[in-house]
Parts: structure tokens; sequence; C-alpha cells
């Protein structure tokens, strides 16, 4: 990172701050907030589209990250969390209030796409209601669920009914003539290739896609509400490795570490950093190499070789991991200000087994390229299928490998440094072949990278002198933030931007817990990239999104 | 002396009758094993139908392929290398139901997933066995007081066999099924503790529009779930 040649950031106008976005937003600001991360404007809910294009337009926030609805006592609220995919550091707040009797509001849909799914399930799970909202249905719980569970009058012991009914074929009419007959298909919920508990409504003229709608929420666990129901310091904790469950815990505990260590003001030792980074990549590899071992086998159907192989890598990664924080995939091993517990006894060892890993982790890197990215068949299954050309992709809010793939140089470890990134020597991996063969590369290539943070993490900490190990700093035991203290904060996941909004009514627990997940957005823009290709390319696009329906349900 | 030396009926041997003889020669002699030699002159085992067939079922038990969170993850691990599913006979996974014995539950119930896992395990063909894989599986787990858990897979089909963990290792999980073979070889099988789970009708519920439309709507395709959120334990 250090390394890189500095990014033009001189040619970047800031527009953050609230000088210029009042002269930006004119008459559309009727109040000012103060957020942890950002300056906070308040917007009429018939406004909001004119709003947020002249903030894309002028102010160059093209980047709608997150929205959070929530229900005080006297107003619904809708925070539209903008940044720019230029500049990460850049950021502002829109929040839209509306009444409670008639909590109505302007979509914003028709500016950002990816506002389509947002809104739906703000609707869903709050209950706003999004004007000129394009298909304002639930997204996350059945059809016929009664009331929004984040409502503040929820009655969480109703009897609930959900029935499942034939589904029909939506373009039906469309298509319907002699030469030209679709058919539809479900795609799952129960399907070897759905990478989980994911319904993909398919409808196909022949072979080609000529329409796909995800339908998702079979796995909405509730995250929200159970982190909304624990405290701070230690009950929130555990329930972010169950969000991106494939192993890559650490990095997820890092969106609520962040996020709440903002809010509260906590500092986090040097050598607690360091420990963090190494254990989040270490993570990301095994991340990585299950996602890329599930592309081969929705790709060449290879059970046996590249899943395998990609699997007893993963299990090396996995055994590090459990000599660090005690347990398989579920590591829970962040705690505020630092990590539970130091390296494990003897260290030596410990490092050892990390160095014969990533030696032999450097040759696995280049098998995985022989069986697959240099194989004739997987890149003629890839190249050039599953196109998501970078402003589709904006629009929709893709971030992570998928984002990069399509040429968006965009990283949150480095635009908008944590950890011990800043110290390190690595790159961002970008290709913009826009396809899934690009996208594939972006992971190999990221495989190779984080191999390069964890050494060099592992060469500071044999290092470290043995009196100044401080794991972590002075936590109260009970925390309670200032009541209307907001944050946003996000960390670079396996998938892509994870971030976290907490708002403190001043108790130890929030009184709201929003998770943005990378793979909501990203499955968003699935349509935009299958439609009009084969069917069995949109298997493989699906594959090479990299979905994990934990995240994406939430 | 080469291998087929260890398998040479040919020597003397008085016990050996000429049946044996008869059928040991009769073959390709790469098929003669030391259990032939050993069963002697007779072609015949002696056993009880149902013992066979129990010893039949337990040791070729076909999984369904079947996703749900983080538990299928491991589940996943159980199967690949270094644990080997396999070779306790129970590790084809059929994608189809249609095609599958064992139906390894791997993962949270949410109210939406509650009716189409429901049919899957409706599709597949007697007798049919079920492990619960995981907290979530067996009670809802961490997730328990979410609003949109199903308490357990049992609030929706039986299940033979609870693994507890979160998620279990794969070496728990392998102890589960090895207990459910088990069972199925000496024709145990669990008593069905699920609550009913049927088209349930809406007498007692509150006439709202929901229920209005559903009960004037069912036909004999259409499958209802009702969940008692308060009824839950």
């Amino acid at each position: 990172m250090s390394l890189e040649p500095p990014r033009p950031e001189e040619t970047l106008e800031h527009t953050d701050d609230r000088e210029t976005l009042e002269e930006i937003l004119g008459d559309h600001a009727i109040g000012w907030e103060d957020h942890v991360n950002a300056q906070g404007v308040v917007i009429r809910p018939d406004e909001v589209q004119s709003a947020l294009r002249a903030l894309r337009d002028e102010g160059g926030f093209d980047h709608l990250t997150c929205l959070t609805a929530q229900q005080y006592a006297d107003r619904y609220e809708s925070i539209y969390h903008l940044t720019k995919y230029d500049d990460r550091s850049q950021e502002v707040s829109v929040v839209v209030p509306t009444s409670t009797d008639e909590p109505v509001s302007q979509s914003a849909d028709a500016v950002y796409r990816t506002a389509d799914w947002h809104e739906r399930e703000a609707y869903d799970l709050v209950g706003i209601e999004y004007e000129d909202h394009p298909d304002l249905r639930r997204i996350l719980l059945p059809e016929t669920w009664q009331g929004h569970p984040l409502g503040l009058d929820y009655d969480q012991d109703k009897p609930q009914l959900v029935s499942l009914s034939e589904h029909a074929n939506p373009i039906a009419e469309h298509h319907h003539d002699e030469e030209r007959d679709t058919m539809f298909l479900n795609i799952g919920p129960h399907h070897p290739a759905t990478h989980g508990v994911l319904h993909l409504k398919t409808v196909l003229d022949g072979e080609t896609v000529a329409d796909v709608e995800p339908d998702i929420g079979y796995l909405h666990r509730c995250e929200e509400q159970m982190c909304q129901s624990g405290t701070y310091r230690h009950q929130i904790m555990p329930y972010p490795d169950r969000w991106d469950y494939v192993s890559a815990g650490l990095l997820n505990e890092w969106s609520y570490a962040r996020a709440i260590e903002d809010m509260a003001d906590i500092e986090v030792p040097e050598y607690a950093q360091v420990i963090r980074t190494m254990g989040s990549e270490l993570c990301r590899i095994a991340a990585h190499l299950i996602s890329i071992g599930a592309f081969a086998l929705d790709v060449v159907g290879d059970f046996t070789v590249s899943f395998q192989y990609a699997w007893q890598d993963r299990e090396d990664v996995l055994n590090i991991l459990e000599d660090l924080t005690g347990q398989r995939m579920m590591f829970n091993y962040f705690r505020l200000g630092g990590v539970v517990w130091d390296l494990p006894e003897p260290r030596e060892d410990f490092f050892e087994s990390i160095r014969t890993f990533l030696d032999s982790f450097e040759g696995s890197v280049d098998e995985y390229h022989d069986l697959l990215t240099n194989n004739e068949i997987f890149q003629q299954r890839c190249i050039d299928t599953g196109h998501l050309d970078p402003e589709t992709a904006k629009s929709y809010g893709v971030t992570g490998p998928v984002a990069r793939g399509s040429g968006i140089d965009y990283d949150v470890r480095r635009d908008d440094p944590y950890g011990y990134y800043e110290e390190l020597d690595w790159d961002v991996a970008v290709y913009d072949g826009c396809d899934n063969y690009a996208r594939v590369l972006v992971r190999m290539q990221e495989l190779e990278e984080s191999a390069k943070i964890v050494e060099q993490c592992v060469d500071i900490l044999e290092d470290w002198p043995e009196d100044e190990r401080e794991i972590q700093s002075n936590v109260p035991r009970t925390l309670k933030p200032d009541a209307d203290t907001e944050v946003y904060r996000s960390v670079e996941g396996a998938k892509g931007e994870l971030g976290i909004y907490i708002r403190s009514d001043g108790s130890d627990k929030p009184a709201r817990f929003k998770i943005r997940s990378p793979c909501f957005s990203n499955l968003q823009a699935l349509g935009e990239a299958a439609n009009g290709e084969y069917v069995a390319d949109l298997i493989a696009t699906l594959g090479s999104i990299d979905v994990i329906l934990g995240e994406v349900d939430r | 002396m080469s291998s087929h030396d260890t398998y040479d009926t040919t020597g003397p041997r008085d016990v050996a009758s000429k049946t044996q003889e008869a059928r040991m020669g009769d073959v390709d002699e790469r098929f003669n094993s030391r259990l032939r030699e050993l069963f002697g002159s007779t072609p015949f085992i002696l056993t009880k139908f149902d013992a066979f067939l129990n010893w039949a079922r337990s040791s070729s038990m076909f999984v369904l392929q079947f996703g749900i969170a983080c538990c299928s993850i491991e589940m996943m691990g159980t199967y690949m290398p270094g644990h080997d599913l396999d070779r306790f006979g129970t590790g084809v996974p059929r994608a189809s139901p249609r095609q599958a014995d064992l139906l390894i539950v791997p993962g949270t119930i949410v109210s939406k997933f509650g009716p189409r896992m429901k049919r899957l395990y409706d599709q597949m063909p007697e007798p049919k066995f079920v492990v619960g894989m995981g907290s979530c599986t067996i009670s809802g787990g961490p997730f328990q007081e979410g609003y949109n858990v199903v308490k357990g897979a049992e609030e929706i089909i039986p299940v033979d066999i609870h693994v507890p963990g979160c998620p279990p290792r794969p070496e728990a999980l392998i102890y589960g099924i090895r207990k459910l073979q088990d069972r199925v070889q000496h024709g145990e099988s669990a008593p069905v503790t699920v609550k009913p789970y049927e088209l349930e009708q809406f007498g007692d519920v509150e006439r709202d529009e929901v229920v209005r439309e559903l009960a004037n709507e069912i036909d004999e395709e259409t499958l209802v779930m009702r969940y008692n959120w308060g009824d839950s334990p």
C-alpha cells in the first residue's frame, strides 16, 4: 500500500463539508445533524430524488452504500448513506424523516438502482412506504406476513400463515406468440448451484435467459433484531461470525468492532491491530478458497479435484485460525478495544505453522492457475460471460471482487484505512474484463496479496517486544454511548464493503443496528449480468458473484 | 509363489466337499475370496429378512444434498477428504429428494423456508430418516428469539438424531450419522414427536384479510403453514 503510487486525490474536490453541501443542496436542506462518520443533512420526504440527484451529479456522490430505516416514537426515518467510489473518505448521510401516521417517502430508485432492494427491505422490516417505487413488496419475509417486525408496535407472538403456491411466468404475455414461447423455471431454493437457499425465478426463451429475479429471504435470521437485543460489550460479537459464515468471521467481527470503537471512542493497541489484520487476511484466504472451489464446481462440474484442493488448503487455514481463536469457523475472537487473547504459546510453533502454510500456499496458487484459469474449457465458459459494466455496477452499489473485476478501483482497506493495512506493502487487485473470468482473476490475485500481508504481519509480530504485547485497551465494563449518537462505518469484507450503522439511545444496547451486506447489493446486479445469456452462464455468473445467503438475508 | 496361491483351493483338504470344489471352480478365479472359502459348501446364508434389509439400509444411506447455512459448510467438510463420510456408506449426496432416504438439516429454518423444507421431506421415498445438524435445527439456536426463526426443524418434520454444536465439527456429524445407522440397523426409529404440521383449518384464527384470502384459495396443491410463535417453546 505505502509503495503504491499516490492516488490522484488532489484532483478530487472535497464536497462533504457543510458549506459545499449547502451550496449543492440549496433549499432541499431543512436541517443538519452531526453523525460520527459524516455530516447529516435532513431533507423533505417529497424531495428525495432531486436532492440525491444533485448530490450525485454535482457533488460526485455516486455510491449509495446503505439505506437505514428506523422508527422513533414520533417519526419514521430513512437515512441514505452516500459516498464516492473515487474517494471513500468523503461521506454524507441524507436523513429523510416522515410522519408516523403516513410514513410515505419518495423513492430513490430513479437515481440509484440499488435503492430498489434497499427500499423494499425498509418497507418489509420497518414499514416505510416509498412513492414511485417500481415494485414495492416484501423482500425478506413471506408475502403473507402481517406487520413490520422492526417497527415499534410489532407483536412477535402473533400467529403467522405462510403459503407455498405455484409461481406464474411473469413475462409470458410479452413473449407468447408462435415463434417465441417462454418457459418459467424455478432454480432453488433447493438447488446445488444456488450456493445455499436462494430462489431464482427464471424465464427462459429457449436456452436464453429472458428474465431472472432473485427471490431471497429463505435465511433471514433476524440478525438486526438479535444485535439490537444484545449489549454492546459482549453479546453482539458472536453474531457477525454468522453473517458471512464461510469462515470469513474475523472480517465480519471487524465491521462491528470498527463501528462501535469509533462511536464510543475506544483506542485499539497497535499490537492488537497487527493480530487483527493477520487473522482477517487468513479469513479472506479461506473465504476466497471456498469461492473459487465452488465456482469451479459450478463451471466445470468438478467436484473432485479443484474443490477438494481448495478445501484442503482451507482446512490448513482453519487449523491456524483454530489455534489462534479456539474455535472452528465461528471464531468470536475480537473484543472491543482489541482481541480476546494473545497468540497461542509456544509462539515459535505458531509462527512456524503459518510460515509452513504460506510456503506451500504459493505452489497451491500456481496449481489453481494450472487447473482453472489456464484451462481452456474454463476460459471458454468464463470469458465474456456475465458482463457487468462499471457504470451499471456503480449504480447497483456493487463492491468487493465483483466491482474490482469490472475495473472499479475501490477497496475500503486502502481508501478508508483501518487496522494495520496502511503500514503494509500490498496491492489492490483490479481487472477490467467485466466478466466472470475477471472476477476469478481478482480473487486469485487477492489470495496472493493476503498471503503477502499475513507474512508481513508474522514478521512484525515475531519481533514485537515481550513486555509491550498489549492485546486490549481499557474499556468500561458497561458501555453506554451518549444518546442519539449515530455512526456508519464499513470494512472490506471477503465479498465487499461490509458496513454497520448504529444508533445509541443512551442504554447499553443499540436502538438501531443496521447491517449493510455486500452480497445483498452484489446479488441485485445479477439480472443485469445474466439477462440475454445462456442459462448455463447464469449459473456461472451467480457463482462468480459469490453470494453467501446468510449475508444476503441477514 | 504367485499371489494367487493364497486363494488356491485345489490343495489337500478333507473338509472340502465336492459341492464346494465345484463352486469354487466354476467362477473366475478373481472372485474366489476368503469369504467364499469360509462359507464352505453353502451357497446360502440364513438370516431374517428384516435384519438383512435393515443392514442394507443402514449401510447405504443416500443423503439429500441440502445446504442451508453455516452448518452446511461443515457438512461439506465432512464429505471432503479429511473426513470422507463416504467410507461409512453415506457419502453419496443426491441432488433430488426422490433419490434420497436421509435428510441432514444443516441450518436455521425460517418461516419462508419451512414450507419448502416440508415439501422436500414429503417428496423423499419411505423409509426416510432425518439428522438435525446444529443448534439452529434443534431449537433455533442463537436466533431463537428472532421474529422469523422456526424454533427447531422438529416443528415441521420429525427428526431422528440431533447433533448439537454451532456448528458441530465434522467428527460430530459423523458420530451422529453413525448413531443413526446403528439405529436403522437394529430396526429402531425415533418416535415421531413432531407437532401437527399438515394443513390447518383456520377456525381459531382471527379472520383478517390474509386468512380470508388463504381460506378461499386453498387447494390440495397449496401448502399453508401456520406458525404459532406464541406457543413455540
